[in-house]
């Protein structure tokens, strides 16, 4: 895979004296979901302006389907499509009209079977002559959406699609998201619900402070990082581990009524049948058992916890 | 060049014009019928001839201007600080086009907007007064160099405004009073010896003493250095516009 947004060194410094990023390092690949984790003014959505040339870098470089985004601007950001992370829509204006516009903005003939299809899609054609601010919240976003894609990008910029939409819209969005993916389209999102990143994403970058803490295939980072924990209901209250267990990592549940046992999904072994033949010799009886995977939630908030 | 795109900025620029057409019409012919009927009909029936014809008609051109330049820079202004405004910039910052191309689009349709306006205006002045246009080929051209060097101003300040209040700060302290000193009712050479000295160094009595000229063949300054003042005004404003762009200032901070 190739990657078609390069970042290199990226600093931004507002004229506040406020680094937003501090000496960023990306590399995004054709045709993948990368989700952009992190907390309030992490600096993801600097990153993101800075990408597509609503910000100048302090220094740095960027480039774009190999298009330096100053050098070469009109390169660059003939590949980009943004949706930004608040509701900037004319009021005023059809929607039609206002889709049109974002088309003809980059330098593309007028097509509007094209931009039909997208608002087809996008479940908003019905609403094609209504003025903006006759639509609801999750229109307005639906709409943004319709813009970013009125020009055929190849990389699109998710700046927070999701928040402060419903649930039945943010499935909508994530099919969308499938559907553009499946049509080769590059998609970063930046996100702070965990679940949607979990949902949608191939890599995963969490982004805390202006620095990139972690970028990482979702599935790789939640194996090696996530922890298992195997929980077995006991018939009886216990106080404590007791002795013949102590080589394991256990600790007794609320209750006294079960163990919990802490385990790596990554290690050779697991030590689970081992386990539960101690505790048979033990001579204790088990009612039920279970296992929990940490979610990306717990790796998050244990990251970003780490570096404060 | 992006063509289309300077295209779909000055038609969706225009759509604005266009739902509002009928306030954006009915307000300027309102005002100057008002200022025919007060200082032609009603003053100027007692003031003498100005420079060999009627006072009505030697304000026409006075009063077109005055319209022409207040509306390019409204116009202007409020055409790039709503975007800035509403949010909707990001779309400008994000798509390939460079500060010329979207100066193009904004100053355009601004431009386009007034000079719209200062024709309806040199048509109502038809209802009221008998004028004659002595060299109408250089009347549009200063009325379209007005429009377009105006609108650049607007621009400008709509892009360092950052709030409405400052929105109108600009037009209201300088644009309004240099209009109304520099010689739309009346000519520079009726003022005392040292008026006339301080008025020289007001700009805009160097574009309505030649728009003037176009009209009534007579000029308070030669028509070469109202060209001049003109271009130098439209020169300076460009560079401006595309320091703004260069540094970022006010838009990509």
């Amino acid at each position: 895979m190739t990657s078609i947004v390069s970042v290199r060194d990226l600093r931004k410094a507002y004229s506040s004296g406020f680094e937003a990023l501090k000496g960023v390092n990306l590399e995004i690949e054709e045709g993948e979901i990368l989700a952009l984790l992190g907390p309030n003014g992490a600096g993801k959505t600097t990153l993101i302006s800075t990408i597509c040339g609503i910000t100048l870098p302090t220094s740095g470089t960027v480039a774009v389907g190999g298009h330096d985004t100053q050098s070469g601007y009109r390169g660059a950001r003939d590949l980009i499509g943004l949706v930004p992370q608040e509701i900037n829509l004319e009021p005023f204006e059809t929607v039609m009209n206002s889709v049109r516009f974002s088309r003809g903005l980059f330098g593309k003939p007028r097509n509007d079977a094209y931009i039909e299809k997208i608002l087809k899609q996008l479940s908003l054609f019905d609403k094609k002559d209504s003025k903006i601010m006759a639509l609801s919240g999750g229109m307005k976003r639906r709409v943004l959406i319709a813009k970013a894609l009125s020009h055929e990008p190849r990389v699109l910029f998710l700046d927070e699609p999701t928040a402060g939409v419903d649930v039945e819209l943010r499935k909508d969005m994530w099919d969308v998201v499938a559907d553009l993916k499946a049509s080769g389209v590059t998609i970063i999102l930046t996100t702070h619900y965990i679940e949607e990143a979990e949902a949608i994403a191939d890599r995963v970058g969490v982004i805390s402070k202006g620095e990139i803490l972690l970028i990482q295939d979702k599935a790789e980072l939640m194996s090696q990082m996530g922890k298992k924990q195997l929980v077995v209901d006991l018939q009886d209250v216990i106080t404590d581990v007791p002795a013949k267990l102590k080589s394991y990592d256990l600790e007794v549940g609320e209750n006294g009524m079960s163990l919990i046992y802490t385990y790596d999904t990554k290690g050779e072994r697991t030590g689970i049948t081992t386990l539960l033949n101690d505790l048979q010799k033990a001579g204790l009886q088990m009612t039920d058992m279970k296992t929990q995977q940490s979610s990306l939630e717990d790796i998050f908030v244990g990251l970003v916890k780490e570096t404060a | 060049m992006n063509f289309t795109a300077v295209a779909s900025i000055y038609r969706f620029e225009m759509a604005r014009f266009f739902r509002t057409v009928t306030q954006s019409i009915v307000s300027p012919v309102l005002s100057t019928s008002l200022y025919f009927v007060v200082f032609g009909t009603a003053i100027g029936s007692r003031i003498q001839e100005v420079e060999g014809v009627s006072y009505g008609a030697f304000i026409v051109p006075g009063l077109i201007m005055l319209s022409v330049m207040t509306q390019a820079t409204s116009n202007a202004s409020f055409g790039i600080y709503f975007p800035k405004f509403i949010g909707t910039i990001y779309e400008l910052l994000s798509a390939p086009v460079n500060f010329l191309e979207i100066t193009l689009g904004y100053v355009g349709a601004a431009a386009t907007k007034a000079l719209f306006i200062g024709v309806i205006i040199l048509l109502t002045s038809f209802f009221f007064v008998d004028i004659s246009i002595a060299h109408p080929f250089w009347m549009m051209g200063f009325l379209v160099l007005t429009c377009v060097s105006f609108a650049l101003l607007g621009f400008i300040i709509g892009i360092w405004a950052g709030n409405f209040e400052q929105l109108q700060l600009i037009p209201l302290l300088i644009i309004t009073p240099l209009v109304f000193l520099g010689g739309s009712f009346y000519s520079v050479t009726m003022l005392p010896p040292v008026w006339q000295t301080i008025t020289m160094f007001n700009p805009v009595v160097y574009l309505i003493s030649g728009f003037r000229w176009a009209f009534l063949d007579t000029a308070d300054v030669p028509v070469g250095l109202s060209l001049l003042a003109i271009a130098l005004f439209t020169g300076a404003c460009v560079a401006a516009i595309w320091w703004i762009f260069r540094t970022g200032w006010r838009i990509r901070e």
